[in-house]
């Protein structure tokens, strides 16, 4: 495929943790920066505790709202183990951000299915540009432990090269008025980490 | 003018409020539910409504359409099978008004029983079908499906799929258009009664309509070609020309968004001017029939897969094949993500659902399910679905499968959305034949799969307002089932008792058993609990449940405090009462 100068992003998590919410506000920010967008959610069915993703393009021209193999330049997760299950999205040079939340599944408790013990072990070795974080800890530390997929956008929005103008007014637009400020916060503590972070 | 990102579904509504229209009808179903929604915040100038299912909601835009106003109906594509019986004959009496059925395809089954192609009921009725291929085109081909359904009097089909549906794309939003046409049915009964007489010389109109369509499709914008590279063309139709565009980008297209009646002499053009044709159509080969039936050679389903959706990854590699190179492996999944443990959907922490499928394992029986969240209990550990076949049918299986003489008895599970939108008429059958099933109405009080969307059950409607609540008991009772009982089904050993009672009897029974849907009433039905671990021996019968919250697999169980929203269903089935109230209750 030839270079169009699409940015693609994944999401991944688990159906309650607003996957969708945050897809929208990057997707939010993209327009405003006056880029062509797709992006693409999963409804229905999935989203009663399953595996979700969403997926973000944007650049001057984007035709499909699926990232294809390989060529995400953010694969962010909101559990350990989906940033493992969406490995094949992410470009050899992409980044992984993911938080360290472990949900274990339905199929686990019930013995059909082992929660792998080296979740991070495992992170650390497929991903090689990889922010870890804690973003449930990060949230509740702003004391908005809802807002952890926020912080985790906060995180994703570094490498995205999105201006904070964009940013700010994309949080307005889809944030609930009431919870804007604590997701200002929550954006600016996940940036900070993302900023902090050297990869070798 | 204000460009706006809007998900498919979003602009497909955005259309028809431009349009002008003025009554739209659906049932919900993934992934049709949002085109409604989003339409009904313009109730003040939009009759919306929900109606118990698609025949219904179709044949109220029918009536709305012949009174002369612009219609839209929604439905997912097994809901079409439900509006065929209308549909198939409006197409003969024609419309007044403009009336767009938007239908919503699920290739790849991310949320349904099964993976029609909806594109073959266009010929198969006779009428136009128009394909957008992302938001801005579902917001302006829904505008022209009502112009060109209201010139020609005919209805008109919208063929959406799960990824323009649920895809968002800026849409730059317009004035509504009013429509110029007064209100009003004139009476004119060899237009609109089909007795054989005028149903013959309808048949005939249909057929010179049709015509007309297919020169109009010809001319039309919607099938456009691309001139790039002549060596290979590609025919696309909705949602395959995005990939077909990243996988193909020298390619020359001729983009399909008016698919049927077929734009033969666009088709002939294109296959004239390029060297290799290959036809990328999602599901049936309907495009690429179509073009071996005009005499013209061309390369598809050989290579494009007909079942699954497509997507770039997918055409790179018949890109791959066409060019020699061989199918191509995927890109290897490392060790580390190998033995990941799937999550599926699960039922929810606290759903009521659970506790009749956990009480329906207390017996021998054959458990006939439906379409709804609670299709769910098929899996381990619950393992409680035997069967799932259609709206409805898992009343009218079960009085099958026991009036076959099935050797255990039968038990019919459906939702209370369920039942109003094809239930009755199994309930009235058992009745009438005497059958002796045992039925359960799962009424969490709404449609919850789809999210949430209020029903005749429910005491609301989509404009708001506030109905007659809806008795499914009462229901039961005028369809002559005798015995009719409501259970909570949080209780365990009342659920079990009813349960035995019903099946020792050789009567039908009619369980209504009814709690809200947390998820949609968003409170927790009682204090959170937690295992006291001195008391839990790690018998692992609380985990038969299935619940989410419940966290086990290694050492004891232990409650996700953030989930569990203390439906109090661990507490009964632990044979050492270890469940007790969360220290500090709910706060986390």
């Amino acid at each position: 495929m030839s270079d169009t100068g699409v940015v693609s992003v994944v999401l991944a998590g688990v159906g309650g943790q607003g996957i969708l919410l945050a897809s929208e506000i990057i997707a939010e920010a993209a327009l405003l920066s006056g880029l062509d967008v797709k992006t693409n959610e999963v409804h229905g069915m999935a989203q009663r505790g399953g595996s979700v993703i969403a997926q973000i393009r944007f650049g001057p021209e984007v035709f499909s709202p699926l990232v294809p193999e390989g060529s995400a330049r953010v694969l962010a997760a909101l559990e350990k183990i989906e940033a493992l299950r969406y490995y094949r999205h992410l470009a050899p040079d992409g980044v992984a951000v993911v938080s360290t939340q472990e949900i274990i599944p339905v199929s686990v408790s019930s013995g059909q299915a082992v929660y792998p013990a080296d979740a991070e072990f495992r992170l650390r070795k497929v991903f090689p540009r990889l922010v870890l974080l804690d973003a449930l800890e990060v949230a509740g530390g702003l004391s908005s432990p809802r807002s952890a997929n926020v912080v985790v956008i906060g995180a994703v929005s570094h490498f995205l090269g999105l201006g904070e103008e964009a940013w700010m007014e994309a949080l307005k637009r889809r944030v609930k008025p009431a919870f804007l400020e604590a997701n200002r916060r929550a954006f600016a503590a996940g940036r900070a980490l993302a900023q902090a972070c050297r990869f070798l | 003018m204000e460009k706006r990102l809007l998900s498919g579904n979003e602009a497909i509504a955005r259309g028809a409020y431009e349009a002008g229209v003025t009554v739209a009808a659906g049932y919900p179903g993934t992934p049709s539910t949002e085109i409604l929604e989003a339409l009904s915040r313009h109730r003040d100038q939009v009759y919306c409504e929900w109606a118990p299912n698609e025949k219904v909601a179709f044949e109220v835009a029918a009536g709305a359409c012949l009174t002369g106003a612009r219609c839209l109906v929604t439905m997912k594509h097994v809901g079409l099978n439900v509006a065929a019986d209308p549909l198939m004959t409006l197409a003969y009496t024609g419309v007044v008004g403009g009336l767009v059925a938007c239908v919503a395809d699920d290739p790849g089954m991310h949320s349904s029983q099964n993976e029609q192609d909806s594109r073959h009921f266009a010929r198969f009725g006779k009428v136009p079908l128009l394909e957008p291929a992302d938001s801005q085109e579902a917001a302006d081909y829904t505008k022209l499906a009502l112009e060109l359904s209201e010139r020609h009097r005919t209805p008109v089909l919208l063929r959406s799929t799960t990824r323009v549906s649920h895809s968002r794309g800026p849409v730059l939003l317009g004035e509504r258009h009013p429509s110029p046409l007064k209100i009003g049915f004139e009476k004119d009964p060899p237009r609109y009664v089909p007795v054989p007489i005028w149903g013959r010389q309808m048949r005939l109109r249909l057929e010179e309509r049709l015509k007309k369509l297919a020169a109009e499709a010809d001319g039309s914008p919607l099938n456009r070609i691309e001139w790039r590279d002549r060596s290979l063309g590609i025919i696309a139709g909705g949602i395959a020309y995005p990939y077909v565009r990243e996988a193909f980008p020298e390619a020359s297209v001729l983009k399909i968004g008016w698919t049927f009646p077929f734009p033969d002499g666009r088709i002939r053009e294109f296959a004239a001017g390029v060297k290799q044709l290959l036809i990328v159509e999602e599901l049936d080969p309907i495009l690429e029939e179509h073009v071996r039936s005009l005499g013209i050679d061309c390369i598809g389903k050989e290579l494009v897969p007909a079942i699954g959706e497509l997507s770039t990854t997918f055409l790179s590699d018949v890109r791959r094949q066409l060019e020699g190179k061989g199918k191509s492996a995927l890109t290897p999944f490392p060790e580390a993500c190998l033995d990941i443990p799937a999550r599926p959907p699960v039922l929810c922490a606290g759903c009521p659902h659970r506790g009749i499928f956990y009480a329906l394992g207390r017996f021998d029986v054959v458990v006939t399910g439906d379409i709804g969240c609670y299709s769910l209990a098929t899996f381990p550990p619950l393992s409680r679905i035997d069967t799932i076949l259609c709206m409805g049918g898992g009343i009218s299986m079960a009085h099958g499968m026991d009036r076959a003489g099935n050797p255990r008895k039968v038990v019919g599970v459906v939702g209370d959305s369920t039942f109003f939108h094809s239930g009755i008429t199994g309930l009235l059958d058992i009745a009438y034949n005497q059958g002796t099933s045992t039925i359960i109405v799962l009424d969490n009080r709404t449609t919850a799969m789809t999210g949430h969307q209020c029903h005749p059950g429910t005491g609301m409607t989509l404009m708001g307002t506030q109905s007659p609540v809806i008795s499914i008991e009462e229901i039961g009772r005028a369809c002559g089932i005798a015995n009719v009982v409501t259970v909570n089904p949080y209780r365990l050993e009342s659920v079990k008792e009813t349960l035995k009672t019903a099946l020792e009897s050789d009567q039908p029974w009619l369980i209504v058993a009814r709690a809200v849907c947390p998820l949609a009433a968003k409170a927790k039905v009682g204090p959170v609990l937690q295992v006291n671990q001195e008391r839990c021996i790690g018998c692992g019968a609380c985990l038969k449940l299935g619940c989410p919250a419940i966290e086990g697999g290694t050492g004891k169980p232990q409650v996700n405090p953030l989930l569990c929203i203390g439906c109090d269903l661990c507490r009964q089935v632990c044979p050492k009462q270890a469940y007790e109230e969360r220290k500090g209750g709910a706060d986390v």
